[in-house]
């Protein structure tokens, strides 16, 4: 199963909303079908999978070498202005004319000096498929769906770290899988399984394709068949049990899927990682996914009723689905963050709630970082924190006023100055300095319009000035957005990254201080010679802590090996992380990105129970994609 | 562990910072436009504001509490107490006082009793690591002077003035020590280990001001002024505090800056002296330091101060210690140093004062008293010149930094540092003899005591050179008392003597074989020796320096063989060290008067602390009894071996 969550994707629920209906119409089909209540047949033809938003061809819709839609990307027009294409985001086609300066101003970068990646996969780099015979026999004897077209394939071999990015511009993997196999259900996954451990070959599951620890890469020294088994067209919701709350989907299913489907019953599951146009709910459980509205709805570990989940020992699951129960330690986790190392989750029930009946964005600005994490504490200390609450530091906020489109009335861009004028002039904010938090809240209308002052009141106590729904709207619009951009930076040498991290209260704002300090050090020590985008924003509270994203990009002109010193870099920030009290991961998960510090995170006893479990549950190590452990 | 690298060229980089105060009035320097480069993450604040965000703290409070609940007070009467140890403590700095403090009273001083104040002129890296991070300034301690020569330089350099750790007793001068109180002195008790209010409070204001960038933090890592010119085994306290805040994240940084303050002759030369034979110290007093006053009538010329490159904490830990203990625990939760980080903290100590060491610059007067040490009674003007001009070539060949202007001739170099000195050696008919005599012959005591307080301060200024000598003299003293040529019986040898003098000398701890390795890299390249894989040859050349080098440290060889011999002989039961400095004392001077031995130098108490304190920590005291009883104590430096 993919991980999910690369910085990117969600956007606004109800932008997200807009853009599924838009998705919805121009894919044949509609989700009804979907519903259905039977579970797979094998014999008598399948059951088939519903349509998704994503093909069982995923290069039809999606790029091949970066983020997301083939049609949605940044692009510099012919004036020189910077222009987001496509009609599927609130952006489309609109002109950013602070953008250009931005860049060259924030990377030193210049619109004359360009890479370009390969116009098109090559195939006669990509390594061949070596299957044996005698499993392709026994697997078309199956009626499993499979491919070894190379295109398939490469499109299964990477997540979305910057490196496998890069790699698809400019090389070619060393290793990727021999065969893509799209089971339509459990039963079939049953039977791709059984027959891995018969043949002895390695299974590497496939969910979306968003992880960004390099956990969906093939270990090049993997002598056996490599199997992807993409989990894709396994996307049914299988039943939803209004009394109870739950759902039952098939763990294939992409979030917007879910949530399209869900809704059209009037429901939600409210689980909406940064991913979620194209993660997984497997990928979502392989990975210990959290959402953006966790406040309300929670992460995975408590949205999850039941898993199944397909072995080479046999299938796990619960035999009852309940809230809560008291039988030794929950054999759930130790499926949730698995990451592909133990088996296939084919079905998952899922908590649900009815839809919203409001929401609401907001903002609030701060004259400074420090105060606003000390308003996001006392929010978490009050336990009221609305549905989402992240804070981004200025360069973020300067990011973020960057991405402002072109104004079409003249009273608009009045007003905003006349803000601009209340904030620097007369309450005195450095605009160098000042943060904003963006914030969303959901539920009743009239408890939304009550929290909503709550929270306000809060804020002002630590000098925060509210600043609009707008802000608040671009804001998460900037998350989804973030990725995209990647593949721009990419065309005028600027490479970067998101990663993340957990971390007490007491030690959000030392930790973030040091890590963006550490990064401008260790690239001023690797010779890069302009100075690096390093920011970061506090995206989730919870009692103890908080969640920290940070996003570090560089302009890698006159470097022969940049992504080597990238890495460098990155691993030197996670030293600091960790040296500052914060953990591995908070939900990118660990994939083989970060294996070499889970003995430091866990202790060697700790390491020891996991290994145990895998070495119970796969003997043979079929699921050897070597990440975690 | 040590540069290698000459620092013949170190001389161009000095300036002199008095030549333009000589050239304008006091008043107009006080007066000058000060905007020093500060902290780039500075708030600004009032010294008090520092005392109640120190009052304020978590830290703080924590203690209170737990005092509160185990004592059964409650927590008002101990914040009481704890706000008065602030009171006592805390500095409050004024550039108004600075001003006058420091520019007017300083300068008119240093103008006078001074020829030059000359510092490195490599402040540039200082000023870029003020305002980068946090700066700690880590000085050599010799004399009341250093106190304010720092905030002096800084001044006019147009750098942020340092707060200072002071010693409490300074306190007791009336005048004096609210003065120095405004120049940004805070005052420390010397010890207080087992107050926890009184710890809480201390660390807490120290790092506070480090966090906040609020200014340098200026203290001795030598813990007191050295009275014997050797720089004295590091003070772990301070320093651990100060790099705790960078254990814990909470800066990014802190920059370690090792400075050398060298003087060609120190203030309290005679006081030092009277001190190491047991007369004791005045208290500090305000009369005292007027009294000192009417000392400077004479010339002491020339300071020196190094201010070294600053060291980054965080280079020095990366890769050395696991943070995982402070991720643990609340971070103001008082917490006892993990073993690693004890270790680490010494290491930094002891690297910090060896550096200062490699800074420091000898004066000709340095090389001129450790030849006449081993020439006395007296000694023939020309060959102490020619003797003087051959121990700079082998100084220089050791690393020694020697303020020796390449046009100066010998002879006038050697005059001239006499004159400076000639309260200590003076010239009489074409020989240079010590002033060791008093006015008339008195009782023989008296006459010991006067030879006594002559080669102890002729001998403090020949200890400058001994911790750039220790390594290369210590192979040559396991050499001769070896009588091999093997390198492992050399190297044991050396390795026994490194573990007895680690507290006379300092040796970076744990690293004996390098250490050993350096000395004989020394010994080779001044030709006195050559090495094979397995051998260690003298050369012709080399018996000279042999015995030269094993010469200059057998006062200390001899010393230490008095002390071990009245451990052995004259106590038989538990003793304290307040017993045991005056037992050694009249022991050694018992056998000075009956002529039994010559070594003088046994007479200072601090040497008598170092071997107790080293025998303490070799854990060897007892041994010691035993091994010393049996063999004849009068047949030399052998004793020492066998005690392994």
């Amino acid at each position: 199963m993919a991980a999910e969550a690369v910085g990117s994707g969600g956007g606004s629920p109800s932008s997200a909303r807009r853009r599924l209906r838009i998705i919805s119409g121009h894919l044949r089909g509609s989700g009804r079908a979907a519903l259905s209540p039977s579970p797979c047949k094998a014999q008598g033809g399948p059951a088939g999978p519903a349509a998704g938003s994503i093909p069982k061809k995923r290069q039809e819709l999606l790029k091949w070498n970066g983020w997301g839609y083939n049609d949605s990307k940044f692009i510099f027009n012919k004036k020189g202005q910077a222009e987001f294409t496509g009609k599927r985001y609130r952006l489309g086609g609109m002109v950013l004319p602070t953008f250009k300066e931005w860049i060259e101003k924030t990377f030193g970068a210049s619109l004359e000096h360009k890479t370009t990646s390969r116009a098109s996969l090559n195939v006669n780099d990509v390594p061949p498929s070596i299957v044996n015979e005698e499993f392709l026999q026994d697997l078309r004897a199956t009626n499993i769906s499979y491919s070894q077209d190379a295109e398939d394939r490469v499109f299964r071999a990477h997540g979305h770290c910057l490196h496998e990015i890069f790699v698809l511009r400019e090389g070619m993997f060393k290793r990727i899988p021999d065969i893509v196999v799209w089971p339509v259900c459990h039963e079939d996954v049953v039977k791709i399984v059984e027959l891995a451990c018969k043949h002895n070959l390695c299974i590497i599951p496939f969910g979306g394709g968003t992880s960004v620890s390099s956990a969906l890469e093939c270990p090049e020294e993997e002598k056996r068949t490599i199997i992807s088994l993409d989990t894709s067209q396994m996307n049914r919701i299988l039943w939803i049990d209004e009394k109870n709350l739950t759902a039952c989907v098939e763990a294939g299913i992409v979030g917007q899927d879910l949530e399209k489907q869900l809704g059209e019953s009037g429901f939600c599951t409210g689980h909406e990682p940064d991913s979620m146009e194209f993660s997984s709910l497997g990928g979502w459980v392989a990975t210990r996914a959290s959402g953006m509205k966790k406040n309300i709805y929670g992460n995975i570990e408590d949205l999850v009723i039941h898993i199944k989940m397909v072995t080479p020992r046999g299938i796990v699951e619960k035999n009852c689905q309940v809230p809560r129960m008291s039988t030794g330690p929950d054999i759930h986790h130790f499926i949730m963050g698995s990451e592909g190392t133990l088996g296939v989750v084919t079905e998952v029930t899922i908590k649900i709630r009815p839809l919203p009946e409001y929401q609401k964005y907001g903002s609030v600005v701060f004259p400074n970082f420090e105060r606003g994490v000390a308003c996001l504490r006392e929010v978490a200390k009050q336990r009221c924190a609305p549905a989402s609450i992240r804070l981004v530091d200025n360069a973020q906020f300067q990011f973020g006023h960057a991405l402002k489109p072109q104004v079409a009335s003249i009273f608009t861009s009045f007003l905003d100055g006349l803000k601009k004028f209340y904030i620097t002039k007369f309450k005195g904010f450095d605009p160098n300095i000042l943060c904003v938090a963006t914030l969303l809240f959901e539920g009743d209308r009239e408890k939304v319009l009550q929290h909503e002052k709550q929270v306000y009141d809060i804020a002002t106590k630590f000098g925060g000035l509210a600043a609009g729904e707008d802000n608040g709207q671009r804001g998460y619009m900037l998350t989804f957005v973030i990725a995209y951009i990647r593949d721009l930076g990419l065309d005028y040498y600027v490479i970067g990254e998101s990663f993340e991290t957990s971390v007490p209260w007491d030690r959000v704002l030392d930790l973030c201080r040091n890590v963006k300090e550490r990064i401008v050090r260790e690239c001023k020590e690797k010779g890069v010679q302009f100075a690096p985008f390093s920011t970061c924003r506090v995206t989730q509270t919870y009692d103890a802590g908080a969640c920290v994203y940070f996003y570090f990009a560089f302009n890698y002109r006159g470097i022969s090996d940049p992504i080597h010193v990238y890495e460098e870099i990155e691993r030197a920030a996670r030293e600091e992380i960790l040296a500052n009290g914060g953990s591995l991961s908070h939900h990118h998960g660990v994939g083989k990105l970060r294996k070499r510090w889970m003995k430091e995170s866990i202790s060697d006893v700790g390491l020891g129970m996991l290994r145990s479990v895998k070495e119970y549950v796969d003997p043979n190590n079929i699921f050897g994609n070597k990440n975690l452990l | 562990m040590y540069s290698k690298e000459l620092t013949s060229k170190k001389r161009d980089e000095f300036e002199d910072i008095l030549e333009e105060r000589r050239l304008s009035s006091d008043l107009r320097y006080a007066m000058k436009c000060y905007t020093p480069v500060i902290y780039k993450g500075l708030s600004p604040c009032k010294p008090n504001a520092i005392k109640t965000a120190v009052l304020q703290s978590e830290q703080v409070q924590y203690v209170i509490k737990q005092l509160a609940k185990e004592m059964g007070e409650s927590p008002d009467i101990i914040q009481e107490e704890a706000t008065e140890i602030l009171d006592e403590m805390g500095h409050s700095m004024q550039l108004g006082a600075v001003r006058f403090f420091i520019s007017f009273c300083l300068s008119e001083l240093f103008c006078k009793y001074w020829s030059n104040i000359v510092c490195s002129v490599f402040l540039f890296q200082l000023q870029h690591a003020i305002q980068e991070h946090p700066v700690v300034l880590l000085p050599s301690h010799r004399s009341y002077v250093d106190f304010l020569m720092l905030s002096y330089l800084l001044y006019t350099y147009d750098l942020a003035l340092p707060v200072i750790a002071a010693g409490i007793d300074f306190l007791g001068m009336k005048i004096v020590g609210e003065l120095l109180r405004r120049a940004g002195a805070f005052f420390m008790r010397r010890s207080f280990g087992g107050n926890r209010l009184y710890w809480a409070v201390f660390a807490e204001y120290v790092k506070t001001m480090l966090r906040n960038g609020y200014a340098p933090i200026e203290f001795f890592l030598e813990g007191t002024r050295s009275r014997t010119a050797k720089t004295l085994t590091p003070k772990f306290g301070l320093l651990s505090i100060v790099m705790e805040p960078f254990f814990k994240r909470e800066v990014f940084d802190t920059y370690l800056v090792p400075i050398s303050i060298s003087y060609e002759r120190i203030l309290e030369e005679s006081l030092y002296a009277y001190e190491l034979l047991g007369v004791p110290k005045p208290k500090e007093s305000t009369s005292g330091l007027l009294k000192a006053r009417r000392i400077l009538s004479d010339n002491f010329g020339t300071i020196h101060i190094y201010v070294g490159q600053p060291v980054s904490l965080r280079t020095l830990a990366s890769g050395r210690i696991n943070l995982c203990p402070y991720n643990l625990v609340p971070r103001h939760l008082p917490q006892k140093p993990s073993e690693d980080i004890q270790e680490f903290v010494s290491d930094v100590a002891y690297k910090m004062e060896l550096l200062q060491i490699e800074n420091m610059v000898l004066s000709p007067w340095v090389l001129v008293a450790a030849v006449l040490l081993q020439n006395l009674p007296a000694m023939d003007f020309e060959l102490l010149i020619e003797k003087t001009v051959w121990l700079k070539g082998l100084t220089q060949t050791f690393g020694g930094f020697i303020e020796w202007p390449d046009n100066l001739c010998a002879k006038k170099a050697v005059t001239s540092a006499l004159a400076l000195h000639s309260n200590i050696a003076r010239l009489v008919n074409g020989h240079v003899v010590l002033n060791d005599k008093g006015e008339e012959d008195g009782a023989i005591g008296e006459i010991v005591f006067k030879r006594a307080l002559a080669i102890l301060m002729c001998g403090n200024y020949r200890n400058q050179l001994l911790n750039v000598f220790v390594r290369p003299s210590l192979v040559a003293l396991a050499l001769q008392m070896t009588r091999s040529f093997r390198k492992e019986e050399v190297y044991s040898c050396f390795s026994i003597l490194r573990d007895v003098f680690s507290d006379e000398f300092i040796f970076f701890p744990g690293i004996s074989l390098k250490d050993f390795e350096e000395g004989c890299f020394l010994l080779t390249k001044c030709d006195a020796i050559q090495t094979t894989q397995q051998e260690i040859y003298l050369t012709d050349k080399g018996s000279v320096i042999v015995s030269f080098l094993s010469a200059m440290f057998r006062p200390f060889v001899e010393g230490y063989q008095l002390i071990f011999r009245y451990l052995s002989k004259e106590t038989r039961e538990a003793f304290t060290e307040k017993q045991f400095v005056p037992g050694v004392r009249n022991f050694v001077f018992q056998l000075l008067e009956k002529g039994n031995t010559q070594c003088y130098e046994a007479l200072s108490s601090d040497m008598q602390k170092n071997a107790l304190a080293a025998l303490v920590q070799m854990g060897v005291v007892l041994l010691i009894f035993k091994i010393i009883t049996i063999e004849d104590p009068a047949t030399g430096p052998h004793i020492i071996l066998t005690v392994s």
